[in-house]
């Protein structure tokens, strides 16, 4: 026995943990969105580090300026006020006005997360929160996709606008795939999407480096693999019932799943556990109905893209998808609720 | 379906903690040398506290009565040595509080060899008289939570026992001494197991082992006697297979109802150690003063599985053990999953105390509680299919009375949900909290 008679401590069991923290989990979504980003600062360059910079840096300000005065730090080491602003920044043309990316960032952060209560309290995602606030609020420059320049490392030219002055006149603008769809009914290649070589958010725009970092997540058990893929199931399902009837008209299953924010978003937003159900059949449904709506909008709606419209509008329906879908209590039979 | 989850040998859900069990499930069974200072407390099983048959100063022999029950759900207790009552009265309790208890002090110089009592022949006893004689042997569940067996025996009119359980499937991690009892002991468990399968009237026993003991299983397979109705069913390794409705679930496919009884869908539940202690009492005439205790975890200098007397104080098992390694902070009965802390080294060893583990400061205190994110795991980890979060949140609000809704009262406090949060949230501390004070308010008008 040891000299000293050892004080003992009274904790209640279980002793034992599993390895996840939450912390961990917030850091696994951020490497596994490493890759897609750096193809993005590949095609845009400097900009995209600008905008994403800034977004990081607004949700962060943010995070700090609420933190109550006792735990101020605290909530920016659990990572997930950081994931915010890289989430938005992905979101967002890669051209934005840093002071935009900045507001942006801040509004995901205050708006997104802090009035409802913190981490675990808010009802919509973030991010998509702080990207729905810029577009009602900057509708012209989250909409002008500047031309990719892969290799060159060169600052857009709206990056560096002054603090509440839009961008000078752009030399040229491109398009994004769903915008050429749309409007003018050009089909971008399937390759092209994948890896990368087209207009968009700065974060869209490689579809093959966002299925690897949802494959990480999904072996590191990070995500819920039923909401990507009944996401992804549903949007193939629903443009495939749609090109039987008109293949001009309507987009090809591999073209809806790769263009626009959709990997993006069933991937990284969508399964955000705290604004998607908990219970596997909530999760289930609350897939579909993002697919559902991705479709309503894109291909009936007056808006290229709607995967930001989807999914906040399923996060407004999670309370009521988990109330209707507690799982059944061992030794009861099922009970309709 | 059914067939096929038949076929799997286990429960949905459930967690899979790291094993632990290398510390000590290689160490043979040792006897620990008899000490100086035994307590007996009157309440160490589940139910009404005993109550005292001895006076302070009266001289008792090994093994003797030393309290009778105090009611039906009650079990006898007996002396663990030879020596004298020194004292009857409060001594410190596992949870740091007092409780009533018969201090012995043994006499140096006894043998501590005793004449086993004469026990009737159980098989000519009926089946009231065998249940009193369970009764009076003292035995209890000695799995952890030690609930009279005998009242497990009386069964009420129309139901028929057509299974007898056992549960060697010793879930809880560090743990190993029912491991170790069924391989240094099989022919004294099987005997065990024909007289409750007798007594009970069951047309087969089922001995149900987590894969990971390979030898136990082996071990008792050869040694099943001939004619004997017994089936050794191997069942996948995963935390709670040990808890007693899910390993029905994992063996028979079926599930218990919610508030009813193993003996509701004719099956009759022990764990290995109970059904040793009954051939022990039926077979040798030893009530139950003693049993095997893992002692084990970083903290101790040279765990091993010991044979206790009861009522050792833990102080003289870590003793024995070559002491406390420094840093040492916290010591559990039980398992690490759903064990006891203990308040002092002057606590004894109960008849329900299957493990001692010593823990150091870090695996409990070093995590930082992190907002609940909602990410489902203790949804998915749940064995009972509860909403362990929402759980949670209501029991911080104290809405008790609401959680009663959401099938608290069908918690049966393994922990899974507490193992699997990555916001480290002390999830089924906080139910056992409502748990708690559902179980204590008073009725109005009381």
């Amino acid at each position: 026995m040891t000299d000293k008679e050892p004080r003992l401590l009274l904790f209640h069991a279980p002793l034992l943990r599993q390895d996840m923290t939450t912390p961990r989990t917030m850091r696994d979504v951020i490497v596994a969105l490493l890759p897609a980003t750096a193809a993005a600062v590949w095609y845009f360059g400097l900009g995209a580090v600008l905008v994403l910079a800034a977004s990081i840096l607004g949700a962060a300000v943010a995070e700090w300026l609420f933190a109550p005065r006792a735990s101020r730090g605290a909530s920016l080491r659990d990572g997930s006020g950081l994931l915010t602003g890289l989430l938005l920044g992905l979101t967002l043309p890669p051209g934005l006005p840093m002071w935009m990316a900045f507001l942006g960032g801040f509004v995901s952060i205050c708006l997104g997360k802090v009035i409802w209560g913190g981490l675990g309290h808010n009802l919509f995602n973030p991010a998509l929160l702080g990207r729905a606030f810029l577009l009602a609020t900057f509708p012209i420059a989250m909409t002008t996709w500047p031309v990719i320049t892969p290799g060159e490392f060169g600052v857009q030219a709206g990056n560096l606008a002054l603090p509440f002055m839009q961008a000078g006149a752009d030399g040229v603008s491109g398009a994004t795939p769903l915008g050429l769809f749309k409007f003018e009914q050009q089909v971008t290649p399937l390759a092209e999407l994948a890896f990368g070589k087209i207009g968009g958010s700065i974060g869209e725009t490689s579809g093959a480096l966002l299925l690897l970092g949802g494959v990480y997540l999904w072996i590191r058990r990070d995500l819920d693999w039923r909401i990507p893929v009944s996401i992804l199931a549903t949007v193939a399902l629903f443009s495939l019932v749609l090109v039987l009837f008109d293949a001009e008209r309507f987009p090809a299953p591999l073209f809806s799943i790769f263009s626009g924010g959709l990997l993006l978003g069933a991937i990284y937003m969508a399964t955000d556990p705290v604004t998607s159900p908990v219970t596997p059949k909530g999760a289930w449904i609350f897939g579909i109905g993002v697919g559902v709506l991705v479709m309503l909008i894109r291909v009936f709606g007056g808006l290229p893209e709607g995967v930001m419209y989807a999914i906040l509008l399923m996060n407004a329906a999670t309370p009521l998808i988990d109330r209707y879908t507690q799982p059944r209590v061992f030794g009861h039979e099922a009970e309709s609720s | 379906m059914k067939s096929f989850r038949r076929l799997r040998r286990s429960f949905e859900h459930g967690v899979h903690p790291a094993h632990y069990k290398e510390q000590t499930e290689n160490l043979p069974t040792q006897r620990m040398p008899f000490g100086e200072h035994y307590v007996m407390p009157l309440g160490q099983h589940i139910g009404v506290p005993c109550v005292p048959d001895v006076d302070e100063g009266e001289p008792v022999r090994r093994g003797q009565l030393i309290a009778r029950p105090g009611g039906f759900v009650s079990a006898a207790l007996h002396s663990p040595v030879t020596g004298t009552v020194t004292r009857i009265g409060d001594f410190r309790g596992v949870d740091g509080g007092f409780t009533q208890a018969i201090g012995i002090e043994a006499d140096p110089f006894s043998t501590q060899e005793v004449d086993p009592e004469a026990v009737p022949d159980w098989q000519s006893l009926s089946l009231d008289a065998f249940i009193e004689a369970v009764q009076m042997a003292g035995i209890v569940g000695m799995g952890g939570a030690a609930f009279p067996s005998h009242v497990k025996l009386s069964l009420p009119e129309g139901v028929a026992i057509r299974h007898l359980l056992i549960n060697g499937a010793e879930c809880e991690p560090f743990l190993t001494n029912d491991h170790r009892l069924m391989l240094e002991r099989p022919a004294a468990l099987l005997e065990g197991a024909e007289i409750m399968r007798q007594k009970l009237g069951a047309v087969e026993t089922v001995i149900g082992i987590e894969a990971n003991k390979p030898d136990a299983i082996d071990t008792i397979r050869r040694h099943i006697p001939d004619g004997h109705p017994v089936r050794v069913v191997p069942l996948k390794v995963k935390y709670p297979q040990g808890a007693e409705k899910m390993m029905i679930r994992s063996v028979f496919g079926v599930e218990v109802p919610a508030g009813q009884l193993p003996r509701d869908v004719g099956v009759n539940v022990n764990n290995v150690g109970t059904i040793v202690a009954i051939a022990d009492y039926f077979l040798r005439g030893m009530p139950l003063i003693e049993r095997v205790v893992t002692v084990a975890g970083p903290g101790v200098t040279y765990p091993a599985n010991l044979v206790v007397p009861l009522g050792t104080p833990v102080r003289d098992v870590m003793e024995f053990c070559g002491g406390l390694r420094p840093g040492s902070r916290e010591i559990v009965m039980g398992g690490p999953m759903m064990g006891r802390p203990v308040a002092s080294l002057d606590v004894p060893v109960l008849k329900g105390c299957s493990g001692l583990l010593v823990f150091a400061e870090a695996p409990t205190t070093e995590r930082r509680e992190y907002p609940c994110i909602r990410c489902g795991r203790c949804l998915e980890a749940c064995p009972y299919f509860l909403n362990p979060s929402r759980l949670a949140r209501m029991s911080r609000a104290r809405m008790y009375d609401e959680m009663k809704d959401y099938h608290v009262q069908d918690c049966v406090e393994c922990g899974c949900c507490t193992f699997a949060c990555p916001s480290n949230i002390p999830i089924v501390q906080l139910i056992r909290t409502a748990k708690d004070d559902l179980a204590h308010r008073k009725e109005p008008g009381e």
